[in-house]
């Protein structure tokens, strides 16, 4: 059922990426192309001018209405090493507090000419209505969109594995922890199927398992232990304190001590098992110290390819724009 | 004025007529089926060789949005879209500005109505003052200007003790409460129905438990106040099969449900349209087959569009800044004949469910053709087709079935004997 059709809008004519709002939808050749393309911007970094030229002369705009440091920086240094111009807005304390509606407000920006916005906004689904009620000529990126998708992070999360395991085809994934309201989690389950991975795990209390997710091709398990028993990747998600006050947990103390990532439950994943966090990371909540800091983690990796990742996916959705700007205007000259 | 209809296909389910006969009116009433009066001559003939005549359809849940909300629609522009859908008589929630708990509020929807002159208004009033579900709105003199039930909307009460109380202070009056079964804390923050689609979406789900504990609670609470209830909106075949056991045990308990419920289900929200935000929500395909059955059976006797039109702004934000509700009273007729199309129902059991079913449920003097009966008719013609949208009556133009070709099409609405639309 999880995949729909409608998700054309995120493709040009020619099947290139021209917006970039979820997984949903976009094919493995897509997906593998975006993770071919962040490998070989992972140099860029290397360099001592950590600068390539593709979006010289391009403006992209980071919207973010809801409050992010290391998303809204790692799409910053993204833009910056494309050598586009860049501009931030913190929009949750200007504009829509005085009463403007996000349709006004991205209309507003729009008219200060961006290529390219990076949106973040606390409803689902806020990224297609920006797509498709504002910006016809303009690339949206989604930042993160309520509880529904966080596509650049699941496929930052998917250059992680594929770089410390290789592929994606025998692989056993557990994501743990509050599933219910993670797009984070809703991003990777998305593209870990597409990728063929045939083991998807999701771990956690049935409060903050999502109805129906058996839909998604992944198995629930509410044992930690038993969900991680010969997995290869373990993805844990952050935990909010207001988790308790909705009546889903009874403690933090309590969720870590049923789906908090000691050492001891380490050992039931494969021996070489690497340990993933979208972060920011609540140590002696969803993960013990010595297991974020230890020999098996790759959370800072993470941050690292979260820059290849989206320097990939805005050329290539600049690039898509680009094209679709090219076919429409020769369509219009054959008119 | 005196009309005569020539040849149509007359289907009253109310008497049980189902034949092609001539209808006679005059004086704004039926005077005549089959054969004219003694003495009649016709001012005007419409000529319905083709045509169903049946009676005016019968909508128990039109929001007019006057007063209070005229930027989403007015009295005068919802009750004509509703004549341009067969609709001769329709009821309005107590959904205004300020809620529909006064006569003055009542009288002024009235007299704006009739003023308009389009289709018959029957307000529903509010149960509590300012639909607060706390103090209890004066429901005899309500009753007295022209309120034919009273309902609370989604709206919940303070407490079962003062629902409790509402509901025995009706029943003494004999007076018809309408449910809107919601569990508010169940269904908090909620904007789509809790499954499948909703957790891919990432949209707060409402379960369909919102729906259900509520309806055992109004249940248990109708039985032993004795009230005459009206259960509007169902949206789960849980539900249905829960108003059926009511029936059963003899319970006064009728039922209706939303057109677009017996449609659509939440699969729709796919591509996160703003146009299939409702509440209650769009269910599960499993709902809404549940649904269907209840209205082939009967256990939910009528169909209502639970209209509710939008200015442009409501919708334009992404899906959990909208505000919900569709515009769709003028496509009642061609929706609903959608299942005949499915071969769910026979033309005359549909009618039954847009006409006596309804009026039966509200005690309203609607829903039937019988001579001396009021001549509010539609004339439509069932091989027809109607290309949804390309006139477009009501001001709020959120309805998902726009550019959509549906079965059938109204040709001619008439209240009192005057024709009110004409296609």
């Amino acid at each position: 059922m999880p995949t729909d059709a409608k998700r054309p809008l995120q493709l040009n004519d020619q099947g290139q990426l021209r917006h970039f709002l979820s997984l949903d939808g976009l094919p493995r050749e897509l997906l593998t192309e975006i993770l071919d393309t962040a490998d070989s911007f992972l140099e860029v970094g290397a360099r001592a001018v950590k600068k390539v030229p593709l979006l010289r002369g391009k403006t992209v705009c980071n919207v973010f209405f809801e409050n992010s440091t290391r998303t809204r920086t790692t799409f910053e240094l993204a833009a910056q090493r494309l050598s586009a111009d860049v501009i931030t807005l913190n929009v949750s304390t200007s504009s829509t507090s005085k009463g403007e509606t996000l349709f006004d407000t991205l209309r507003n920006l729009e008219a200060m000419a961006a290529d390219m916005f990076v949106v973040r906004h606390a409803d689902s689904g806020a990224a297609h209505f920006i797509a498709e009620h504002v910006c016809p000529d303009v690339a949206i990126i989604n930042g993160g969109d309520g509880r529904h998708a966080h596509p650049t992070q699941g496929m930052l999360d998917m250059l992680t594995i594929r770089r410390h395991k290789g592929s994606f085809e025998n692989l056993s994934v557990a994501i743990v922890g509050d599933i219910l309201h993670s797009r984070v989690a809703r991003s990777n389950m998305l593209a870990l199927r597409t990728l063929g991975c045939p083991d998807i795990r999701v771990i956690g209390p049935k409060t903050l398992i999502p109805v129906g997710v058996e839909q998604y091709g992944v198995k629930v398990y509410t044992d930690l232990a038993e969900g991680l028993k010969g997995v290869d990747v373990i993805i844990m998600l952050r935990l909010q304190r207001e988790r308790m006050q909705g009546g889903l947990l009874p403690s933090e103390g309590e969720f870590y001590k049923l789906y908090g990532l000691s050492t001891q439950r380490m050992a039931l994943a494969k021996p070489d098992a690497i340990v993933m966090h979208p972060g920011p990371i609540n140590r002696g909540v969803e993960i013990e110290s010595a297991v974020a800091d230890g020999a098996q983690s790759v959370i800072l990796n993470q941050v690292t390819y979260g820059i290849a990742v989206r320097m990939a996916v805005l050329s290539m959705a600049m690039s898509g724009q680009a094209a679709q700007r090219q076919l429409n205007q020769e369509a219009e000259e054959l008119n | 004025m005196r009309t005569h209809i020539l040849g149509a296909r007359l289907i009253d389910p109310a008497s049980g007529h189902d034949q092609v006969t001539d209808l006679f009116l005059e004086g704004g009433k039926v005077s005549a089926i089959g054969q004219a009066p003694a003495g009649f001559h016709a001012d005007k003939t419409l000529d319905a060789k083709g045509l169903v005549a049946a009676p005016g359809l019968v909508d128990l849940s039109v929001a007019l949005r006057e007063p209070g909300y005229s930027r989403k629609g007015t009295i005068a522009s919802e009750t004509l879209a509703a004549v341009s859908g067969g609709v001769t008589s329709l009821c309005c929630p107590p959904l205004t500005r300020p809620a529909l708990d006064t006569p003055a509020v009542a009288e002024l929807i009235l007299d704006r109505a009739q003023e308009a002159g389009h289709a018959k208004v029957f307000p529903i009033g509010a149960l509590t003052k300012g639909l607060a579900g706390e103090q209890l709105s004066e429901l005899v003199a309500l009753r007295d200007v022209g309120c034919v039930a009273f309902g609370n909307g989604l709206a919940s009460f303070a407490s079962n003790r003062v629902q409790r109380r509402a509901l025995e202070y009706a029943a003494t009056f004999d007076l018809t409460v309408v449910f809107h079964s919601l569990d508010a804390s169940l269904a908090e923050g909620g904007l789509a129905h809790e499954g499948a689609t909703a957790s891919f979406l990432g949209l707060a789900g409402i379960p369909e438990s919102a729906e259900t504990v509520a309806l055992a609670r109004d249940l248990l609470l109708v039985e032993q106040s004795g009230v005459r209830a009206h259960f509007s909106q169902i949206t789960s075949a849980r539900a249905a099969e829960m108003i059926a056991q009511a029936q059963a045990r003899g319970l006064p308990v009728t039922a209706d449900v939303a057109m677009y419920q017996l449609i659509l289900t939440d699969e729709a929200l796919m591509d996160f349209s703003s146009l299939y935000h409702v509440q209650p929500p769009l269910r599960t395909r499993a709902d809404r087959d549940g649904l269907r059955e209840a209205v082939k059976s009967g256990v939910i006797s009528a169909i209502a569009s639970h209209h509710q039109p939008h200015e442009p702004d409501a919708k334009l934000a992404p899906f959990g800044a909208t505000e919900p509700g569709i515009s769709s009273v003028e496509l009642l007729l061609p929706l609903a004949m959608t299942l005949m199309q499915d071969g769910l129902l026979d033309l005359p059991t549909l009618l039954a469910r847009l006409t006596a079913g309804p009026a039966r449920a509200l005690r309203l003097p609607a829903g039937r053709l019988a001579v001396g009966a009021p001549a509010d008719l539609v004339l439509f013609d069932p091989e027809a087709s109607t290309l949804a949208g390309e006139t477009w009556k009501s001001k709020g133009d959120n309805c998902p079935f726009i550019g959509h070709c549906l079965p059938g099409r109204v040709r001619y609405t008439l209240v009192d004997g005057r024709t009110i639309f004409q296609a």
